[in-house]
């Protein structure tokens, strides 16, 4: 292997994926035209577009912090933390669809939080459960991608740290920084790099992703990636290319606003 | 406060596997029941051929394989370029590697539906696994980039100096010191496979049925039961790769390289 040059070595790996991948976005892109002018004109997207950017935009932002308070917790050490980080590698194996299922029969105004409730006479009926799913502001999509995302962020951010002592914060701590100040002034810059490519991966995928909206969302207000499928499923055929156009300006907003967390990273 | 902390930690990383787990073993659970009686009806259930259980799983694991197989074939060499080698436009190529992360699997599987259904590959596992190769391909080449990364070409070297022959120095020298890299590589890339929901059904056309889309088909017919079983089976994967790559990371040697 050693005496083939490492050209060689890429290309076949390469070339697959310029055709899987660069071949499916500019076959959605070419598909795509004479779908731009409905697509625009549609009714339901900037309702769409906007869910989609509330519910990528506030789940990486309460990963990130719930994340990074994880991280910090963990790296600590002392009882349980060892079993946390073991979670957390565990619930990045999870697949979204079975933590979706199990979040619904969590939250939902029958689920187990409900009974927990009742149980404690908190509320009456499933009615006096705050509804969580199928919810205006798509909660339990936000609950469901920060309790993915947050240990991805975690793991990523104690990968950072690793092989970094304390060294550094406890200087900050003995010149007489509180420990606040010590957090921001001193562990957060170390940790940004990692947070924000952690949010960039993070983001793009709550924002492109159908599953979790699809079971987790309501009818009224659909995330961008379901308006996308409603269209691509349409009867009408002639729906395609407006489907195509839909899903490439899904791709654009994804990877514009990833390259921009992306770049602040460097 | 941290031990409390830990706590809430722990258990609102385990609370939403929590009711799966109850379902899995329950039937006929009312709110406001708090705990459903015992049960194993479901997993006699999800266990016999009628639920459609073991084929899901069958084709699950089938085209998580496959997927891995191909990467791994791919990918394998692609990380040792990436990670031994200074390459010109290295950044272009790890931004190539990375945008299939940045960009919905929709986006590009709309793109691809139309090709492959003229190939007569929409529909088909085949179909399914060249489209799970998009986000599987470049995370196998990454991982493997990172473990080539921290291998030293130089014991090959050695051992062919020493008179071994290339399968030798493959299988003796090069094959140990990448192990559990490689162990890694193809168990999360396999759970990469096996989450996949939109690219299966898109190019699957809902004829390819894995097990995610069969959960979530139990899920919407109100089998919170079956829907329960089938993701504690969804599980099993991830909980394999963790025992494993435990054993595999931490129980060579100390300098082993």
């Amino acid at each position: 292997m050693r005496a083939l040059p490492p050209a060689l070595l890429l290309a076949p790996a390469l070339v697959v994926l310029a055709v899987l991948f660069g071949g499916g976005l500019v076959l959605t892109l070419a598909g795509s035209l004479g779908g731009w002018a409905p697509a625009l004109a549609q009714a339901r997207l900037p309702g769409a577009v906007l869910f989609s950017l509330w519910i990528a935009g506030a789940s990486t932002a309460l990963a990130l912090a719930l994340g990074c308070a994880a991280a910090l917790l963990i790296r600590a050490g002392g009882r349980g933390t060892g079993l946390a980080r073991a979670l957390c590698q565990l619930v990045l194996t999870v697949p979204h669809a079975v933590g979706a299922v199990g979040l619904l029969y969590l939250v939902s105004q029958s689920g187990l939080l409900a009974r927990g409730a009742a149980a404690l006479g908190l509320i009456g009926g499933p009615a006096d459960f705050p509804a969580l799913t199928q919810d205006p502001l798509g909660l339990g999509i936000i609950l469901h991608y920060t309790w993915k995302e947050a240990p991805f962020v975690a793991l990523f951010a104690l990968a950072a740290l690793q092989g970094r002592g304390p060294g550094l914060e406890e200087a900050a701590r003995s010149l007489g920084a509180s420990p606040l100040r010590s957090f921001w002034h001193v562990t957060l810059p170390l940790l940004r790099p990692a947070l924000l490519r952690a949010g960039a991966i993070a983001f793009a995928f709550a924002f492109g992703a159908w599953e979790v909206p699809q079971l987790l969302g309501g009818s009224r207000l659909l995330a961008l990636p379901l308006l996308v499928w409603q269209r691509f499923t349409a009867a009408d055929l002639a729906a395609r290319p407006e489907a195509l156009a839909l899903a490439a300006l899904t791709a654009l907003i994804s990877a514009g606003v990833a390259a921009l967390l992306l770049r602040a990273a460097r | 406060m941290r031990p409390v902390l830990t706590a809430a930690l722990v258990l609102g990383l385990l609370a939403p596997l929590v009711p799966l787990a109850l379902w899995s073993v329950g039937r006929g659970w009312f709110y406001p029941a708090l705990l459903p009686d015992f049960t194993l009806a479901p997993w006699e259930q999800v266990l016999s051929a009628r639920s459609g259980v073991p084929a899901a799983l069958a084709a699950s694991a089938g085209i998580a394989a496959a997927a891995v197989a191909l990467a791994l074939v791919l990918g394998v060499p692609a990380g040792r370029a990436l990670g031994l080698t200074r390459i010109r436009g290295r950044a272009l190529i790890e931004l190539a590697l990375l945008a299939p992360a940045l960009v919905p699997g929709l986006a590009v599987a709309l793109g691809l539906h139309g090709i492959f259904l003229r190939l007569g590959l929409t529909g088909t596992a085949a179909g399914v696994v060249l489209a799970h190769l998009v986000p599987v391909l470049p995370y196998v080449v990454l991982v493997m980039a990172g473990v080539f990364a921290g291998f030293d070409p130089r014991l090959e070297d050695q051992a062919r100096s020493l008179g071994a022959s290339p399968l030798q120095v493959a299988l003796h020298v090069t094959l140990p010191a990448i192990w559990p890299g490689l162990l890694a590589a193809a168990f999360f890339g396999f759970l990469v496979s096996w989450s996949q929901y939109i690219l299966t059904l898109s190019i699957g056309s809902g004829r390819v049925v894995t097990l995610p889309l069969l959960l979530y088909a139990q899920a919407s017919a109100g089998r919170s039961d079956l829907a329960g079983a089938v993701a504690m089976i969804g599980l099993l994967p991830g909980l394999a790769a963790m025992l494993v790559l435990h054993r595999g990371l931490t129980g060579r040697a100390p300098g082993a390289a």
